[in-house]
C-alpha cells in the first residue's frame, strides 16, 4: 500500500534495513543503516520486529505527504521533526493520516534520523537486502537516494500509536563525542603516532559520508621503518584508516577492502555515534580492550531485548 | 609464508587471519584453502567471510563465539589440510574486442612497451590471470600474473567515466571495471560479458581464487554476445 509521497527528497535520504550480508567476499559492501540502535528502536516502536527497511535522512530531512493512514516512529538525530507543521515526538509510535505533511526543519543534534513505518518500507530485495547501495545502483528505489516525486508503499504493520521507551533509554548526541575502539588490525605501525591518536581532538571533515568520515587533526605519524600502506586486505565498519597524511578516516558501511594501514578499529556499538556526528563536530578516542567491548555489544544487545519485551506487552 | 597464522583483532566482531607478508600465488592458495573449508563447514557464531590477497576476515557475534574459539578452530582445521584435497581452480574466459573506441590506449601501452598493438593483445591473452580477490567495486577483480612486458603507468588524469566491461591496465595490474566509474587505468579493450549484474544468478560473475583468462573476439562478435 502507498505511504508517502516524496514532496523533497532532503539533502540524502535512502531506503535502509539492517544491511547486505554474504556478498562482501565480491566487493558487494554491506550498507544498511549506519545507527543500528536507533533503527531497531525505530522498527520495534511501530510493532516491526524484524528487519524492516527504513529512511534514513541525513542533516536535511525529506518532505513527505503521507497517502493512506499508517503507523510511523522517528528516532535518531533530531532534525526537528513536524508534522503539520506542528513538533512530532520522537522515539514515539505516532499515527498519520492522509494528506499529513512529514517535515523536517533543520539539525538540532546528531546527523541522521530513521523513518519507520509500521510494515516497512516495500521495496523489492536486491540481494537478500532492500538497503540503498548508490555506487552499486541497487536497493531502495532504483538504487538512488530519494528524489521528488517518488512514491513509497509499505507492507501491511500491526503497531499501535502511543507508544514510547523510558527517556534514559533515549541517547544523547553531543557535538563533542568519545568514540571507544580495539586497537589494531595495524597498531604496530604506530608508536607516537598512537599518542597522537588518544590525546588529540579530532573535528569531522565535511568528506563524511556512509563510505567513510575523513577527520581532521595532528597528522598520526607512521613508525619508522615501516610502509605507509598494506597489501589490500578486508576492511570492518568501523575500522581507522591513516592514510600517508595522517589524517584518520573511520570506515563505515560502503567499503570492503582497503590497503592503508588500520590504526584502530571503532568498537560496534560506538558506530552508530560516529553517524550521529557531522562535520565541525569533535571526536576523541579512547581505547578498551575486546573483553570489554564484548560486554558492551551484550549489553546493548540486552537493552534491545528489554526495550522490544517493553513494547510488546 | 608465515610458519603460523597470524591473528589480528578487526573490532569486537571481526578476526583477520594472515598468512604471509607478500602477494604471493602459494599464500593466496592458502587463503582459499581456509575459506574453503569455512564454506564448506561454517563455524557456529560466523556469518561472513573475506578472502582477499594474503588474508581472510571472520565475521563474528560476539555473543555466540570470540577470538579465541576462532583461533583454535583455524589452527585445528589447518593440521587436518594436509589430508583434505581442495578442488583445483576453475578457469574461466573472458572474450575481449581489443582496440578502436573500446581500448582508446592500446596504442599507448604498445609504443611505451616497444611492442605493436597485435603483440599487446598476443601477450595479454596468452597469460593465465590468478583472481586474488575482489573489490573497490562490485566484482572488480584484483588479478594476478600481468606479463611484464606491459607494465604500464596509470594516466596521468584519470577519466571521470570508464564504462563497465573496459580491460585495462595500471603498472604491474589488469583488470576489467565491473561497473561504469572513474578511472585512471590504460584501456586496451573490452568485454561484452557483465561482470556484475544485481539480478542474475550469480549477481557477480567470478570467484576470489579462481583464474582468468583473455580471449580476442571481433566487433562483430563483441556486439552479437553483447545482445545476447
Amino acid at each position: 500500500m502507498e505511504i508517502f509521497e516524496v514532496l523533497q527528497p532532503g539533502a540524502y535520504t535512502t531506503v535502509q534495513d539492517s544491511g547486505r550480508f554474504n556478498y562482501q567476499q565480491f566487493g558487494v559492501p554491506v550498507c544498511g543503516v549506519v545507527d543500528s540502535f536507533a533503527y531497531r528502536v525505530a522498527n520495534a516502536l511501530v510493532g516491526n520486529f524484524q528487519d524492516q527497511a527504513v529512511l534514513e535522512a541525513t542533516i536535511f530531512g525529506p518532505t513527505l505527504k503521507v497517502v493512506n493512514q499508517g503507523l510511523i516512529a522517528v528516532t535518531g538525530g533530531n532534525l526537528t521533526p513536524l508534522i503539520n507543521n506542528v513538533a512530532l515526538p520522537m522515539w514515539e509510535s505516532v499515527a498519520i493520516h492522509p494528506d499529513d505533511v512529514l517535515q523536517f526543519k533543520g539539525v538540532k543534534s546528531g546527523c541522521r534520523a530513521y523513518i519507520a513505518v509500521a510494515g516497512g518500507i516495500n521495496v523489492p530485495h536486491v540481494m537478500g537486502s532492500r538497503s540503498t547501495y548508490v555506487a552499486g545502483k541497487i536497493g531502495g528505489i532504483n538504487g538512488r537516494p530519494l528524489v521528488a516525486g517518488d512514491r513509497l508503499n509499505k507492507e501491511e504493520g500491526t503497531g499501535v500509536a502511543g507508544n514510547r521507551i523510558p527517556s534514559n533509554l533515549i541517547p544523547a548526541y553531543s557535538n563533542d563525542i568519545k568514540i571507544r575502539v580495539i586497537l589494531g588490525p595495524q597498531d604496530d605501525y604506530f608508536s607516537d603516532g598512537m599518542d597522537t591518536f588518544f590525546t588529540s581532538t579530532f573535528k569531522v571533515s565535511t568528506k563524511a559520508d556512509r563510505m567513510g568520515y575523513r577527520l581532521e587533526g595532528d597528522a598520526i605519524i607512521h613508525k619508522k621503518g615501516v610502509g605507509k600502506s598494506i597489501i589490500s586486505e578486508p576492511s570492518v565498519p568501523g575500522g581507522i584508516q591513516v592514510p600517508p597524511d595522517g589524517q584518520p578516516i573511520i570506515l563505515l558501511v560502503e567499503q570492503t577492502v582497503g590497503g592503508y594501514t588500520k590504526i584502530a578499529t571503532v568498537i560496534s556499538s560506538d558506530i552508530g555515534k560516529v553517524g550521529q556526528a557531522k562535520p565541525g563536530d569533535q571526536i576523541h578516542f579512547q581505547k578498551v580492550e575486546i573483553d570489554k567491548a564484548h560486554h558492551i555489544f551484550k549489553e546493548e544487545e540486552e537493552k534491545i531485548k528489554t526495550i522490544k519485551k517493553l513494547l510488546n506487552k | 609464508m608465515y610458519d603460523k597464522p597470524r591473528f589480528l583483532l578487526a573490532g569486537d566482531r571481526g578476526l583477520l587471519v594472515e598468512f604471509g607478508a607478500s602477494i604471493d600465488p602459494k599464500i593466496n592458495q592458502k587463503v582459499r584453502q581456509i575459506f574453503l573449508s569455512l564454506e564448506k563447514t561454517p563455524i557456529d557464531g560466523v556469518s561472513e567471510i573475506i578472502p582477499t590477497y594474503r588474508s581472510i576476515l571472520i565475521f563474528y557475534n560476539p555473543s555466540l563465539s570470540n577470538p579465541e574459539r576462532l583461533k583454535q578452530e583455524i589452527v585445528d582445521r589447518e593440521k587436518s589440510f594436509n589430508t583434505w584435497e581442495i578442488p583445483p581452480p576453475e578457469t574461466i574466459e573472458i572474450p575481449v574486442c581489443y582496440g578502436g573506441n573500446f581500448g582508446p590506449d592500446l596504442a599507448f601501452v604498445a609504443q611505451h612497451n616497444k611492442l605493436t598493438p597485435e603483440e599487446v593483445i598476443q601477450i595479454h591473452t596468452s597469460g593465465t590471470y590468478l583472481i586474488y580477490m575482489l573489490g573497490f567495486t562490485p566484482g572488480f577483480p584484483f588479478l594476478g600474473g600481468l606479463s611484464e612486458k606491459l607494465f604500464t603507468p596509470r594516466l596521468e588524469n584519470p577519466r571521470q567515466l570508464v564504462p563497465a566491461g573496459s580491460v585495462g591496465i595500471a603498472n604491474n595490474q589488469t583488470g576489467i571495471y565491473p561497473i561504469d566509474s572513474p578511472g585512471g587505468w590504460q584501456l586496451i579493450g573490452k568485454t561484452p560479458i557483465k561482470l556484475y549484474d544485481p539480478t542474475g544468478a550469480p549477481p557477480i560473475l567470478l570467484r576470489a581464487g579462481n583464474c582468468l583468462k583473455f580471449k580476442q573476439i571481433s566487433k562483430k562478435e563483441f556486439l552479437e554476445l553483447a545482445s545476447s
